[in-house]
């Protein structure tokens, strides 16, 4: 399988170990990943609330890119680029007068590309993975999705919006045992984390509470956003909690890499603030 | 040579404002046979029936043609109009300006030469029409009743007050509906069992009415007036002349943890049973799902015990077929069940109820004989949440529309909860109060000043258990939209009313229109509320839409009303669109060479084989011959017949073809 991919800024800077398990993954599975050329920034999260047509054009022109080189489908690890890339792609769709507008601004017109977040792409791949499994996974896991991945259900269509369990599928298929937890796709925080660190301590902590609560060893997530808040603001949300949580919070692709015998330093598990590596 | 008249209509703005009905009118004029042509605001008025009957009588017409609305409202108003200035009715015909043309096309010149054209074909059609005469037919007088609640119970009262026979059939053990369920009734909080139970014994002993319950419709064929129904009477396994209603098979039936349905599963039944004590009939049934004996060929204990020896394990079902002139749906709805939420944790949660289950709990006859207890613990729930509006009004994972009773039936529940536990907290979450009705606005501020129930505008987001307490988590939108946690013993969903199932494939079975979400459609939304669009056939209650208690015993008095009219006639007239087989001089007889795949091809069984035999009474030919009474005119048999010797009654293939060689 050949398959567009577009890193976007997370996973060139912190979310490193995103990038790296992805490849690793896919590389493994055989999936080639062709890099789109001259990749830009997808507008997360500033673009949308500023400015519609500069929302929908900077998607547009990663789009045209990638259709330039001959891709039918993008891989967008990262769930903020991923809906970024699918509400440009609905909303140039459904308003003619935006799809002209951007298709000036590019210079071509945003074309036919159908964009994968990692879930679903590795749902397709789920029985190669199962056959593949050397070291099964076998823990307790909370598979958390956070917002962008499912909502806005019309526009998105992946998944349960109010439930999902394409990750939980994943993570059995893994060797894990998902627990059923009631905050799957509750908010984390998500950009605040920097002008309000407070409120992403208060619910990103209610987050990791409740994994604990369900009997979780580890969180899966496939969100840059989610991972950080979870894992950089632990200080933050334990100070809050008041208690010392040391549930490490695994991107999906760096449990699968486990499960597939991967290196743990290719997988980029040491660059977790909370200790991954000894509790994996 | 034919003289035809066009009357154009602006139906007010309806086809004036787009198509240009001045121009249609002095273009009608110029085709060949049109004598006289005029346009008026409202054709259909007074007036304008004079306009076309003066015609008539001063320029000689042999046939009109009324430019206007579609014929399914008003084809009969022209028509009489028409017969009473002495034509026949069957040589006027309505272009249908209104739904073909000016309500689907923007105004201008093409859209106005579209209305000439559709004037044009109706009267090359016209010119071909030949008078007519509707069909006579007699009306059997008796009704049948499909639903024993208290839509189908009333309907069939009043058709039975009324003097005519009614055969009220009820697919569960005993007539009663949702309606037994219920503790109090809004806004009067008049307990339900109490009144509506003398109506099941009033049901059960009138003598113009034969209740059969445990029994559904198999099959409808006819048409009014003339309908013969086939109805499967489901085994109870037990001879209902001998057993006494005792109830002591029910005491000693071994298997006892079955959920119960008429509790909504908050209470168990013996696989023998009767739904509950004051079921009418009071004759229990046998599960055999769940019975020892069908299940595992031993047992038996129930034959013991019976005293009369009623029981009866090799009964089977009986199909018994009946004559009826009427029929009533009274067929009722369901509530979308609690795991059709995911953020509710899809009805997992033994203390998340939906709105049928609160009412089995708070009813003196329910399984904590109205203690308020919760399911999971049994412990007596302090705080207590209900959510208006779970899945109703919710485009995303809902039904759209409103399901009418939940804020009203929420108000009580929340009431009747303070009542029974006077500490406890009752917190509703509600979009808006929608409270329409005598009395009702009233009740609700009751609940909320009097009974001190908290209400909440806003939707709740997700309800999931953290230790012990179910942490219901919301918005208060008169608070800026500020998050609400409510930490609860027990949640209510006032579920989205829906279609009862198997709704659509009965409409099917009955040719009978419904809507998206199988609530069956009522002819005309405001001044054809009870009747369908099949000839006689009825409705009462929530099948066609959600319905409160008043609204269903008004609607099923006024559908018993409509049966009373029609029983009230001894022979119906019906419209003679129906086939004919032509038949000509001999020795042809007929264009049909007797093949009958129009025999085959006929939904209706409306054809039959006739003998023309010649005068030694030897068979010469064999035609066919299409039977008028059951003829519904759909024309399959025309489309089927080789030698085009069938032919639809107004609708012939030479019209047909007039019609569209003018195009």
């Amino acid at each position: 399988m050949r398959i567009g991919y577009y890193p976007g800024c997370s996973l060139l800077g912190s979310s490193r170990e995103f990038d790296e398990s992805v490849r690793a993954v896919m590389g493994a599975l055989g999936v080639e990943l062709v890099q789109v050329p001259d990749w830009n920034c997808c507008g997360a999260s500033s673009a949308h609330v500023l400015d519609a047509a500069l929302a929908a054009a900077l998607p547009a022109r990663i789009l045209a890119q990638a259709a330039a080189a001959g891709l039918d489908e993008v891989l967008a690890p990262c769930a903020a680029c991923y809906n970024r890339l699918v509400s440009a792609q609905d909303s140039i769709a459904k308003d003619p007068r935006l799809a002209k507008e951007v298709e000036e601004a590019v210079g071509a017109p945003a074309g036919r590309v159908k964009v994968l977040n990692v879930l679903e792409v590795l749902d397709r791949l789920r029985p190669e993975i199962q056959a593949r499994i050397q070291a099964p996974y076998a823990r307790k896991v909370a598979c958390y999705y956070g917002c962008l991945l499912v909502r806005p259900p019309r526009v998105v269509k992946f998944d349960r919006p109010e439930d999902p369990r394409s990750m939980d599928l994943l993570a059995a298929a893994a060797g894990a045992t998902p627990v059923e937890w009631p905050f799957k796709t509750e908010c984390c925080g998500a950009s605040f984390s920097v002008t309000r660190t407070d409120l992403v301590a208060k619910l990103s902590g209610r987050v990791l509470e409740g994994a604990v609560k369900a009997g979780a060893e580890a969180v899966l997530v496939a969100c840059p956003m989610c991972q950080s808040n979870l894992d950089m603001r632990r200080p933050e949300i334990n100070a809050r909690l008041g208690r010392d949580l040391e549930i490490p919070v695994l991107y999906i692709t760096q449990a699968l890499g486990l499960a597939l015998g991967l290196e743990p330093e290719k997988l980029g598990l040491q660059r977790h603030f909370v200790p991954a590596l000894a509790r994996v | 040579m034919s003289r035809i008249g066009v009357f154009t209509c602006h139906c007010g703005e309806n086809i004036g404002a787009t198509v240009d009905c001045g121009k249609v009118a002095e273009c009608s004029r110029s085709i060949p046979g049109v004598v006289h042509s005029v346009d008026y605001k409202y054709m259909c008025s007074d007036p304008g029936q004079g306009m076309i009957k003066e015609a008539i009588k001063e320029h000689g017409l042999t046939g009109v043609v009324v430019a206007a609305c579609s014929p399914r409202m008003h084809e009969p108003t022209f028509r009489n109009a028409v017969a009473e200035a002495g034509l026949n009715p069957y040589l006027c015909e309505m272009a249908n300006l209104r739904e073909h043309c000016s309500w689907v096309h923007e105004k201008g010149e093409v859209t106005t030469e579209k209305a000439a054209d559709l004037v044009r074909v109706m009267v090359e059609k016209v010119k071909h029409n030949q008078p007519l005469h509707p069909i006579r037919v007699p009306v059997t007088k008796r009704a049948l009743v499909l639903g024993g609640g208290i839509a189908g119970i009333q309907a069939a009262l009043d058709i039975a007050d009324a003097g005519h026979k009614v055969v009220l059939v009820e697919k569960s053990p005993s007539i009663g509906g949702h309606m037994s369920q219920l503790s109090e009734t809004f806004p009067t909080l008049d307990c339900s069992q109490c009144i509506l139970t003398p109506r099941m014994v009033e049901a059960a002993r009138h003598p113009n009415i034969t209740l059969m319950t445990y029994a559904e419709l198999e099959k409808l064929e006819g048409f009014i007036g003339n309908f013969k129904a086939t109805i499967r009477r489901k085994a109870r396994k037990l001879d209902e002349k001998l057993c006494t209603g005792c109830g002591l098979c029910i005491q000693k039936c071994p298997q006892k943890k079955i959920p119960d349905e008429f509790n909504e599963g908050l209470g168990q039944r013996t696989a023998i049973y009767v739904p509950f004590p004051q079921a009418v009939p009071n004759k229990p049934v046998i599960d055999t799902a769940n019975c020892t004996f069908f299940k595992s060929g031993k047992c038996k204990v129930c034959e013991k015990m019976c005293p009369t020896g009623a029981i009866r394990y090799d009964q089977e079902d009986e199909l018994v077929t009946l004559d009826v002139g009427a029929l009533v749906l009274a067929t009722g709805f369901k509530v979308m069940r609690t795991d059709k939420f995911p953020e509710y944790g899809y009805g997992q949660d033994p203390d998340i109820l939906d709105g049928l289950q609160f009412e089995r709990l708070a009813s003196a006859s329910g399984p904590t004989l109205g203690v308020m207890k919760r399911p999971s613990d049994g412990k007596e729930p302090e705080t207590v949440v209900f959510l208006a509006c779970s899945g109703s009004r919710d485009r995303a994972k809902g039904v759209p529309y409103c399901s009418k009773i939940c804020c009203m039936y929420t108000a009580k529940h929340a009431m009747l909860y303070r009542h029974k536990v006077h500490h406890g907290k009752a917190v509703v979450f509600y979009m808006d109060i929608r409270s329409g009705g005598k009395d009702y606005d009233e009740f609700v501020r009751r609940a909320i000043e009097e009974d001190d129930v908290q209400y909440v505008r806003g939707r709740v987001s997700k309800i999931h258990r953290e230790d012990g307490k179910l942490v219901v988590k919301g918005a208060d939108t008169l608070q800026g939209g500020a998050p609400v946690e409510i930490r609860a013993d027990m949640v209510v969903l006032a579920t989205a009313v829906q279609s009862q199932d198997g709704s659509e494939e009965l409409a099917q079975k009955l040719h009978v229109s419904y809507d998206p979400y199988h609530f069956f459609a009522e002819s005309h939304p405001k001044l054809k509320p009870v009747e369908t669009n099949t000839a006689g056939i009825f409705l009462a209650g929530a099948c066609q839409a959600p319905r409160d208690i008043p609204e269903t015993v008004a609607q099923a008095s006024g559908a018993a009303a409509k049966v009373a009219a029609l029983f009230a006639r001894d022979e119906l007239t019906r419209e003679p669109v129906v086939a004919v087989v032509n038949r000509l001089p001999a020795p042809t007889f007929s264009y049909c060479v007797g093949c009958f795949l129009c025999q085959s091809a006929c939904p209706y069984q409306a054809i039959e084989q006739e003998e023309i035999k010649g005068r030694d009474g030897s068979v010469l030919k064999v035609v066919a011959r299409v039977n008028a009474g059951l003829c519904q005119g759909c024309g399959t048999c025309v489309a089927t017949c080789r030698t085009k010797a069938i032919d639809i009654q107004g609708f012939s293939n030479e019209q047909i073809y007039a019609e569209l060689m003018t195009l």
